[in-house]
């Protein structure tokens, strides 16, 4: 789950980490009012929205003062990065900047350990500096028995600063860091800029923070930080039926038990001359009651021209997956044609309530996903 | 021979009398496994089915029952205590099938398994199945057959996909590996493959990865150096798009790196057969073998 940057401040200020000051708006007014209340001297007014490069797409824009500031925000909440609609602003003072640098830490695949990465090139183009001169972060993998000692965090904190002073404000903040990504159950927690202002400070000017879904069940504060008005709609409405979906641009809905045999089955799609309309793992225990929220969810995306299921059954039963189907077409008709593959657990039961019901299934996942990419050209 | 479970594995659950447990208790029996104990806390001297006896601790079980495989089927909150729990026990190979485990969790069950001596398969995983001899874990025993092939995977339904073309075109099986859909794992790739080369009676790989990480990279390295037996591999995600978990939380592009496309580059630049779709796994093995 992403944090907006102004959950991921909060999160750094409760820990300690010094934050320039700040408030969320959601219309220009609030924006103004919020201006003013900082002084009414220059602000940055900042789109929040779950992408990279909002500045590059206009999304940030600095403002001399609170009429400004509301401008400001009235055009950039609405407009849409990469896709997503801006809904709310962050309102901070402008900061006069000495230098930037990149405080990272990530959970690293190969090590198996917590990552701090650290570089004196921080700023808007730290993926530039990671792709092309990796040679300026530097990474170190923390032994989570121990944590971060203190002797780690000031040796990287040098790599950025000459000054010991703010050396050890930088070491002190890696160390707060690394306790709140541990307390909140971050995947990543950034802090791009880390800056020196004029007067020799170090704060954090912007920071992003990605929670662990497996961390949601047990933290409810942090679960409760979920902007649901950030994802797509048919994206919740799965979540709450506790599905996986993910919306693409496709014409075949696809719905499939099981990750890898899902992605398996979108990149056949593919394969044949079709466009996969979505992903969606209906998981492992399917009761006929999560076959009929998949499809009315598949069903409710206009570009969806026929409908693919591809069942092996396993845990899942294909008596469930076909009593799923059944049910949902008695609730709502549908008007794209159907394509059913099953197999596995419960085949000959799941196809008999099928044949039954005048639906047809198949066995064979090519010769399925070949139908159903023909039906959708068809339509 | 086989890799990690044969007919020598004495396996322990925790969480026997669970849902999950139970289900896949009586199917593990049913295929021939040796289910030697249970554990539930609370139920030490209980007996499941009339047939295996329950213990409160792993310790117990061990003690009792010499068990030298554990398999994990209790809830994500209670999962990781359950994996310290039998690497505590002495329990040389423990099998992780619980989804949904914290990652920062695993960052400290895996140093205290590996320091024990232990070896790790999962979490998040369908387990493994040497056909015929025993099963661990809920891959189903119905779609596979004694062979010849390895079969190592990061999914699971897309793994019965691949060993169900396997079976019903006649090549066998000699163990199938599902690792797990996480971002950190207790067995990779080239653990499993390692332990394929050295098996004397695998003649062949299948390797099924997905994207996300680089450890089909790292495999593709370890194939090119140090195996003699032909692999094959297929990666799922080819049409993922970048930045969104494709369900396992592992699967999932972070900037440039862990694209399908990159990882079957890897594969081919090793000299590893690349499927394009699950379909074409028996006729590249016929070509390879």
């Amino acid at each position: 789950m992403n944090l907006h940057e102004y959950q991921a401040r909060d999160i750094l200020r409760r820990h300690g980490i010094p934050v320039p000051p700040g408030e969320v708006a959601t219309t220009a007014d609030e924006a103004r009012a919020i201006a003013a209340r900082l002084g009414g001297g220059p602000v940055v007014v900042k789109a929040q929205v779950h992408a990279g490069g909002r500045g590059k797409a206009g999304g940030v824009k600095l403002a001399a003062n609170a009429d400004e500031a509301a401008a400001h925000a009235a055009k950039i909440l609405g407009m849409t990065v990469k896709g997503l609609t801006v809904r709310r602003v962050l309102v901070a003072p402008a900061v006069d900047i000495g230098s930037e640098s990149y405080v990272g830490i990530i959970v690293d695949r190969t090590s198996q350990r917590p990552v701090l990465m650290v570089s004196a090139a921080g700023g808007i183009d730290i993926e530039e500096v990671a792709a092309q001169t990796p040679e300026k972060i530097h990474r170190l993998a923390i032994d989570p028995r121990y944590g971060l000692l203190p002797h780690q965090g000031l040796g990287l904190a040098l790599t950025l600063y000459r000054d010991i002073a703010q050396a050890r404000a930088a070491a002190d903040i890696m160390q707060r860091l690394y306790t709140a990504f541990y307390t909140v159950g971050a995947s990543l927690a950034e802090i791009n800029p880390l800056a020196t202002t004029r007067d020799g400070a170090v704060a954090a000017l912007d920071a992003k923070i990605v929670i662990d879904d497996n961390e949601l069940e047990r933290r409810p504060e942090v679960a409760a930080l979920r902007d649901s008005s950030a994802d797509a709609p048919s994206e919740v409405a799965a979540r709450e039926a506790g599905l996986t979906f993910i919306k693409l641009d496709g014409t075949v809905g696809c719905c499939v038990n099981g990750a890898g045999l899902a992605m398996a089955t979108m990149d056949l799609v593919k394969y044949y001359g079709g466009e996969p309309a979505n992903f969606l793992d209906i998981g492992g225990s399917s009761n006929p009651q999560k076959v009929v929220s998949a499809l009315r969810i598949i069903t409710a995306d206009p570009s969806v021209r026929a409908i693919l299921f591809n069942i092996f059954g396993g845990i899942t039963r294909g008596d469930d997956v076909a009593n799923g189907i059944v049910q949902a077409t008695r609730e709502f008709p549908l008007k794209v044609p159907l394509v059913i593959r099953l197999t596995g657990t419960n085949q000959e039961l799941g196809v008999q309530i099928l044949t039954q019901a005048g639906f047809s299934a198949l066995t064979d996942m090519d010769e399925a996903v070949k139908q159903a990419v023909a039906r959708a050209k068809a339509a | 021979m086989s890799i990690f479970v044969d007919q020598q594995t004495r396996l322990v659950v925790q969480g026997i009398t669970g849902r999950d447990g139970s289900f896949h208790t009586r199917q593990m029996i049913g295929y021939g496994t040796r289910v030697v104990a249970g554990v539930t806390p609370g139920k030490g001297g209980q007996q499941f089915d009339g047939v295996v006896p329950v213990f409160d601790t792993v310790a117990d079980a061990v003690r009792e029952t010499r068990a030298n495989t554990s398999v994990i089927y209790v809830p994500a909150a209670v999962a990781v205590s359950a994996m310290f729990e039998a690497a505590d026990a002495g329990i040389p190979l423990i099998v992780c099938i619980t989804e949904g485990i914290p990652v920062l969790d695993m960052t400290r069950v895996l140093p205290y398994v590996h320091e024990r001596g232990a070896r790790l398969i999962g979490p998040n995983c369908p387990g493994l199945i040497s056909p015929g001899r025993s099963k661990v874990g809920i891959i189903p025993g119905s779609i596979c057959r004694t062979g010849r092939v390895g079969v190592v995977s990061r999914s699971g339904t897309l793994t019965y996909e691949i060993v169900h073309q396997l079976s019903t075109q006649g090549l066998g099986q000699s163990t199938c590996v599902g690792i797990g859909g996480d971002p950190l794992i207790g067995t990779n790739f080239i653990h499993c493959l390692s332990a394929f080369q050295a098996d004397a009676e695998t003649d062949a790989v299948v390797m099924i990865g997905e994207i996300g990480g680089t450890d089909e990279q790292q495999a593709a390295d370890f194939v090119q150096q140090a195996m003699t037996k032909p692999v094959i591999g297929f990666i799922a995600g080819q049409t993922a798009p970048p930045g969104r978990r494709m369900g396992h939380a592992g699967a999932i592009i972070s900037g440039s790196s862990g694209t399908a496309a990159e990882k079957m580059a890897a594969f081919a630049r090793a000299g590893i057969a690349v499927m394009k779709r699950p379909a074409d796994v028996v006729p590249l093995l016929k070509e390879q073998l």
